[in-house]
C-alpha cells in the first residue's frame, strides 16, 4: 500500500463569532440545526478523518453546502480549522509559522479554482508563471517553464493573450498549467471543471487523466458530479452536511453504498459506463490444463459446466466443449488436445468498461473469459452476472453483491 | 419649566470658548514656526512648480500640456480641443492665473494621492481602521471649509501652504474611499489564488490588489481633482493666487463678465484633468474590454 501523504484527524470547522465555544455542544451531540438556531453558529465540517495516499486521485464529492469547498481550503490553510489536525508528509501544518506556511504553499501544493481565478491584468504566460514568480525565480526562467506548460495543455501560441480573450475551457487549461508549473506534488482542484459545459468538461477530464498517468501527482479533486467522481477518482469520499458519509473506491460506492443518502446518489449512475469488467467478473469456473483429451475430459467432469477454458503455460488459449471432447475421446483418448478441438472465443480485458463488452457477452453462448494483458486468465464474465449488476434490482440485493 | 431649552450658563460657555481659543493661540504661538518649517519643502516645491509654469515660454507650456494630453488619452481630438481652449484662455488674458491654479491643483492632487492611497490601503486591510477613518472622512467632506481654515490660518498664516492644506483636506476623501472600495471589491477567488501560491502581503498588494483596484482608484483620483478645483475660490480667500481671486473680486464688486470668464477657465481646467485621467485609466484597463471588441 502506498504511503499516506495527507492525514486529517478530527477536523471541525465552525463558522460564527465564537467558534471555539461551540465545540463542547457538538461533542455533546447537538445537531447542526439546533446549534444554528440556538447560537447562530454554522457547523461547516464535523469530525473529518481522512488519509490520502501518495499518487492517488482522491475525489471529495458532495452537493452544494456539504462543506466540500471548505474542506479543500483546509489542506493549504486558506481556511483554518476550529479543531483538528492536518498533517502533510508527517508535518502538522497547523504549527507552521506564517513564513513557513508561505514556503509550504509555494512548494508543496498548488490549486485550481472553480472560476479559474486567473489574474485578468496579466498575459497567459505570466499567469502560468505566477507560482514561480512569487518564489522569486528569475523572470526568464519562469517564462520558459510557463511556455512549456502552456504547450503541454494545448495552448501553445497563446502566450501573450489575456484571460478575457479565452473560452472557459481554455482558461481552465491555463489554471491547470499554472498549478502544474510549480512542480508541487499535491494538486488541489476545487470544482475545477464544474463551470465548463459538458463536452469541454469531459475533454478536460481526459486531459487530466492523461496528465496524471504521466505525472503521478497526488490530486484532491472536489466535485458535485458523481459521474466525474467515478471517472477520475481512485478513491471517493462522500460529504453530506459537513460529515463524511462514505470513503471508498468507486466500486464500493456504487455497489456497497453506506446508507440511503449514498444509495440515492448512485441510483442514477450509468453502471455500464462506471464499472469495469474486473469489478463484476467471477473466478473462472473451470480451467483445463491437461495435455491429452482423456485428461481434459476428466478435469471437466469435475465441474458442472459443459465447457471450460483451456490454459497452457503460454496463457489462455480458448474454450473447449464437453461435446467436442467426448466425440474426440471416442476415437483416441490419448490424442493431444489440438486447435481443432478448441473454440476460438475472444477474451475481454479486465479494465474495459461494461458497456464495451455487452454485445460480446450477448452473442456468446458461454461466459466470456477475462484475460489480463499478460495473457493470463483471471476470471469470467457471464451474462447473468452482467445482468445482475446492470439490471433493475432492489437495493438490498445490490448491497450484498460481491465486488 | 419646559418653556425654554435648558442651556449652559453663559459664563460657562464663554469660559469654554476662551479656554479653547486661548489654548490654541498659545499652541500656535509656541509651535507655529516649527510646524511651518515642516512644510518648507512643500512650499519650495510649490514655488518652483509655479515658476516653472509661469516663466517658461507660453508656447512651450502649451506644447507640453498638449503632449501630455495626447500621451494620456491617445486622442488627437481631445488634444486639439485642449489646445484651442488654452489659446482662448491666453487670448483673454488669463494665462498667468490659469498657470497658478494649474500649479496648485496639480500639487494638491499629488499630495492627496500620495497620502490618500496608503490610507485607503490601510482601511481596506483592517475593518477596525475603516470604522475609525470613515467618520473622519465624513467630517472632512461636510465641515464647511471656512471652519477648518481658521486653525490652519492661525497656525500657518495665509499663503500657498495653508491653501494646499485646505484643498487637500477637502479633496482627499474620494481617493481614500475609492482605494478602500476598489481593494475590497477585488475578486475573492483571485486573492485566494495569490494566497494559495504563497504570495506574501506585498506581492499580493502590488501584484493583484492594486492593479485590479486601479479603475476604482482612478475614479477616486478623478473625483479628488474635481473637488480640488471647486476649492479654488475658497482657497483664494486665504491668499492663494490664481483664477479664484478674480472670481472673488467679481463677487464683491458685481463684475459679472470677469467672474464668468474666470469661471469658464476653471471649467476648462476641470475638463482637461477629467478627460485625461479617465482616458488614461481606460487605456490601462484595455485587457478588460478585449472580449467586447472580439
Amino acid at each position: 500500500m502506498p504511503e499516506t501523504i495527507i492525514e486529517i484527524e478530527g477536523l471541525y470547522k465552525v463558522f460564527g463569532k465564537k467558534p471555539k465555544s461551540i465545540m463542547p455542544l457538538i461533542k455533546e451531540g447537538q445537531g447542526k440545526q439546533q446549534i444554528l438556531e440556538e447560537t447562530g453558529h454554522t457547523v461547516g465540517l464535523k469530525d473529518i478523518n481522512l488519509n490520502i495516499r501518495r499518487g492517488e486521485t482522491f475525489v471529495i464529492m458532495g452537493l452544494s453546502g456539504s462543506g466540500k469547498s471548505t474542506l479543500i481550503r483546509h489542506f493549504n490553510r486558506l481556511i483554518d480549522p476550529t479543531a483538528g489536525k492536518i498533517k502533510v508528509e508527517g508535518v502538522d501544518i497547523m504549527k507552521l509559522s506564517p513564513k513557513k506556511l508561505q514556503e509550504f504553499r509555494r512548494h508543496k501544493m498548488s490549486m485550481v479554482f472553480q472560476r479559474f481565478a486567473l489574474m485578468p491584468h496579466w498575459t497567459l504566460i505570466k499567469n502560468v508563471a505566477y507560482g514561480l514568480t512569487v518564489q522569486g525565480i528569475p523572470q526568464k526562467q519562469c517564462l520558459e517553464k510557463a511556455k512549456a506548460w502552456l504547450k503541454t495543455v494545448g495552448l501553445a501560441g497563446y502566450e501573450e493573450q489575456f484571460p478575457s480573450q479565452l473560452s472557459g475551457g481554455q482558461q481552465q487549461r491555463v489554471g491547470l498549467a499554472r498549478a502544474l508549473c510549480t512542480d508541487a506534488e499535491i494538486l488541489l482542484m476545487d470544482e475545477a471543471f464544474s463551470a465548463l459545459d459538458p463536452l469541454i468538461r469531459s475533454e478536460m477530464q481526459d486531459q487530466l487523466i492523461g496528465l496524471q498517468a504521466k505525472l503521478q501527482k497526488t490530486i484532491i479533486f472536489i466535485t458535485h458530479d458523481l459521474d466525474e467522481a467515478l471517472r477520475l477518482g481512485d478513491r471517493i469520499a462522500i460529504l453530506k452536511d459537513g460529515e463524511l458519509v462514505q470513503v471508498g473506491e468507486p466500486v464500493d460506492i456504487l455497489l456497497k453504498p453506506a446508507n440511503a443518502y449514498v444509495r440515492a446518489f448512485v441510483k442514477d449512475v450509468n453502471r455500464a459506463r462506471a464499472l469495469t469488467v474486473e469489478t463484476v467478473m467471477k473466478p473462472p469456473a473451470c480451467r483445463i490444463t491437461a495435455e491429452t483429451i482423456g485428461e481434459a475430459l476428466e478435469q471437466m467432469k469435475k465441474h458442472s459446466d459443459n465447457y471450460a477454458y483451456y490454459v497452457t503455460d503460454e496463457g489462455y488459449q480458448g474454450v473447449v466443449l464437453q461435446e467436442t471432447l467426448e466425440k474426440a475421446a471416442a476415437t483416441d483418448k490419448d490424442h493431444k488436445l489440438a486447435s481443432k478441438h478448441i473454440e476460438d472465443i475472444p477474451a475481454i480485458s479486465p479494465g474495459s468498461i461494461l458497456e464495451a463488452v455487452i454485445p460480446e457477452t450477448l452473442y456468446t453462448d458461454y461466459a466470456l473469459p477475462v484475460v489480463d494483458d499478460k495473457g493470463d486468465l483471471c476470471g469470467e464474465l457471464s451474462r447473468i452476472s452482467l445482468a445482475e449488476v446492470l439490471g433493475e434490482m432492489n437495493v438490498d440485493q445490490s448491497a450484498s453483491l460481491p465486488s | 419649566m419646559f418653556d425654554k431649552f435648558p442651556t449652559m450658563a453663559r459664563a460657562d460657555l464663554l469660559h469654554i470658548r476662551k479656554t479653547l481659543d486661548l489654548g490654541f493661540r498659545d499652541f500656535s504661538r509656541a509651535y507655529g514656526d516649527i510646524i511651518e518649517s515642516l512644510f518648507d519643502p512643500l512650499l519650495a516645491f510649490l514655488i518652483w512648480f509655479e515658476r516653472l509654469l509661469l516663466h517658461s515660454p507660453w508656447w512651450l507650456v502649451l506644447m507640453v500640456l498638449t503632449g501630455l494630453v495626447y500621451w494620456g488619452s491617445r486622442s488627437w481630438k481631445l488634444s486639439l480641443g485642449v489646445l484651442i481652449c488654452f489659446l482662448a484662455i491666453g487670448y483673454f488674458g488669463m494665462w498667468d492665473n490659469t498657470m497658478r491654479t494649474l500649479s496648485i491643483i496639480t500639487v494638491s492632487t499629488m499630495v492627496s494621492i500620495v497620502i490618500g492611497i496608503p490610507i485607503g490601503i490601510v482601511m481596506a486591510r483592517s475593518d477596525h481602521a475603516r470604522s475609525l477613518i470613515t467618520p473622519l472622512l465624513d467630517i472632512m467632506q461636510t465641515m464647511p471649509a471656512f471652519v477648518y481654515l481658521i486653525p490652519v490660518v492661525m497656525l500657518l498664516g495665509i499663503g500657498k501652504v495653508p491653501g494646499v492644506i485646505a484643498v487637500v483636506v477637502y479633496a482627499i476623501p474620494p481617493v481614500i474611499r475609492l482605494t478602500n472600495l476598489g481593494i475590497r471589491l477585488v475578486d475573492r477567488e483571485i486573492l485566494e489564488a495569490a494566497d494559495a501560491y504563497g504570495a506574501n502581503s506585498w506581492q499580493r498588494l502590488s501584484g493583484v490588489q492594486l492593479p485590479l483596484a486601479l479603475p476604482t482608484i482612478m475614479a477616486g483620483v478623478n473625483q479628488t481633482i474635481m473637488m480640488a478645483l471647486s476649492m479654488v475660490v475658497i482657497a483664494s480667500m486665504i491668499g492663494v493666487k490664481g483664477l479664484g481671486q478674480p472670481v472673488l473680486k467679481s463677487i464683491t464688486n458685481q463684475y459679472f463678465t470677469l467672474g464668468l470668464f474666470n469661471g469658464l477657465a476653471i471649467v476648462v481646467l476641470a475638463i482637461l484633468f477629467d478627460r485625461v485621467s479617465q482616458a488614461y485609466a481606460k487605456r490601462t484597463q484595455k485587457y478588460m474590454g478585449e472580449v467586447s471588441n472580439a
